[in-house]
């Protein structure tokens, strides 16, 4: 089927989509916006989070065609051009990220955590971060990376 | 695989009635699970994402509130925590903040699972689950819909189209045992409605049978002795010995199984301990309003 969106900002036109696939699949495998990660591909890990119409969701979660006409941010769409966004910025300088197979979710769920709650408590961090999984940077950078984004943002 | 994403109810009957086979999908929390593992692979999906009424929610006659179908945890924890606490409380020990925006009481329903945690503060305040098909529309008491792990009433041209709670007249719980705070399927769970207007106490196990189990021995036991104590009028605590019997009726109920969450024992002793406790919270708060009135 095809299927129409908004990505990033641009309107995106894709053919030949299978109506049982996600809007992970989409987005990684016929959009080449591979930020998103294909891990657990059943809600478990976050590291397939985007906003869609700005909600913050698992891209894994979402058929394919029920992001007909919505519009997605995906971790590429987070800053604009080449520039970082604060958030990544936080992550690089605080050593937020190791292997970096799950910083794209982590990018996308602190930064909607920072839109709605612009200085959260470390209470209100681990509980909008509890749907991502890290095996291996450990949490206690991600928490200071989220600290240090916060400062200059909110 | 057909898409069929309807835009109002009548076409999302219709086409349920025309493809019966088709796996309805909102959140697809559940579904589509099944789908990314190749464990389903059903010759249509119903997108029912695009219909309005079914996100919405509303005050019915009285004090009767009417949850379409789709609206989300984030949705019950943001808009409803006043008038259905006990829902709020469970729809916040859910997944993760992605989930919750996306997951719903209605896919709870659907899935018919024993550990939906959804599903406990249902039972507690006597919900009724609203089943739509072009035949008509027909309200069915939650414990009567789902009949077994992941079976329910729901027949093939029918869709769950919202249910019917009561806004809270007293204090609620929800509790809940897993190895985390978050992301956790419920080893167990107890839900808890305190219902002083008219001396009822509601209780629902999650997790420790086929389906949530109502502790009706239990509930009758504890109502004895509120009413014989007079407890609803002088609001006294409820003494030592009653909380633990009440607690063991709870865990006399509870038909566990042994699987990888935990072991039919552990639930069984478990589920005693959260009802006790539930039942301790729920009654200092109800205490506790008096305090201040």
């Amino acid at each position: 089927m095809r299927l129409r969106l908004e990505v990033n900002g641009e309107r995106r036109e894709v053919d030949g989509v299978w109506e049982g696939e996600s809007l992970l699949y989409v987005l990684r495998e016929r959009l080449g916006l591979p930020g998103s990660k294909n891990a657990c591909e059943q809600g478990e890990c976050g590291s397939c989070s985007v906003y869609m119409d700005g909600i913050l969701v698992c891209s894994c979660l979402v058929l394919a065609g029920q992001a007909e006409g919505r519009e997605v941010v995906t971790v590429e769409g987070i800053a604009g051009g080449d520039e970082l966004h604060p958030v990544q910025e936080a992550f690089v300088e605080a050593g937020a990220v190791q292997c970096g197979f799950c910083t794209p979710g982590f990018v996308v769920a602190t930064h909607d955590l920072l839109r709605r709650e612009p200085e959260p408590t470390d209470a209100e961090i681990r509980e909008a971060l509890a749907g991502n999984l890290c095996r291996c940077t450990g949490y206690e950078k991600i928490l200071d990376a989220v600290r240090l984004a916060a400062q200059r943002t909110g | 695989m057909e898409f069929l994403q309807p835009l109002d109810r009548k076409e999302a009957l219709e086409a349920k009635a025309a493809h019966p086979e088709a796996v309805p999908i909102f959140g697809g929390t559940d579904v589509m699970v099944e789908l990314n593992f190749a464990r389903t692979r059903p010759r249509a999906m119903l997108d029912l994402t695009r219909i309005p009424e079914i996100r919405e929610w509303g005050e019915e006659d009285g004090r009767l509130l009417r949850v379409g179908a789709g609206v989300t945890y984030a949705q019950i924890i943001a808009e409803l925590g006043n008038k259905l606490p006990g829902l709020a409380m469970a729809s916040r020990t859910v997944g993760s903040p992605q989930i919750r925006n996306r997951g719903t009481v209605g896919g709870n329903l659907g899935t018919a699972s024993p550990a939906g945690d959804g599903l406990p503060p249902l039972y507690a305040s006597d919900a009724e689950v609203e089943i739509d098909s072009t035949e008509g529309v027909r309200r069915v008491p939650v414990s009567e819909f789902i009949l077994g792990p992941k079976r329910s009433v729901l027949k093939e041209n029918e869709l769950i189209s919202a249910f019917y709670l009561p806004e809270a007249e007293g204090p609620q719980q929800y509790s809940k045992i897993g190895p985390r705070n978050a992301m956790v399927i419920a080893v167990c769970s107890f839900g808890l409605a305190l219902h002083p207007e008219r001396e009822k106490v509601g209780t629902c196990i999650g997790s420790a049978g086929p389906t949530p189990i109502r502790a009706g021995d239990a509930e009758d036991f504890i109502e004895g002795v509120l009413e014989e104590g007079g407890l609803w009028e002088s609001r006294v605590a409820i003494d030592e010995a009653a909380l633990r019997r009440f607690g063991e009726m709870v865990a006399a109920a509870a038909r566990p199984i042994d699987d990888v969450r935990g072991t039919g024992e552990y639930r069984r002793h478990s589920v005693g301990v959260l009802a006790k406790r539930t039942l301790m919270w729920a009654w200092d708060e109800y205490r506790e309003a008096t305090d201040a009135a």
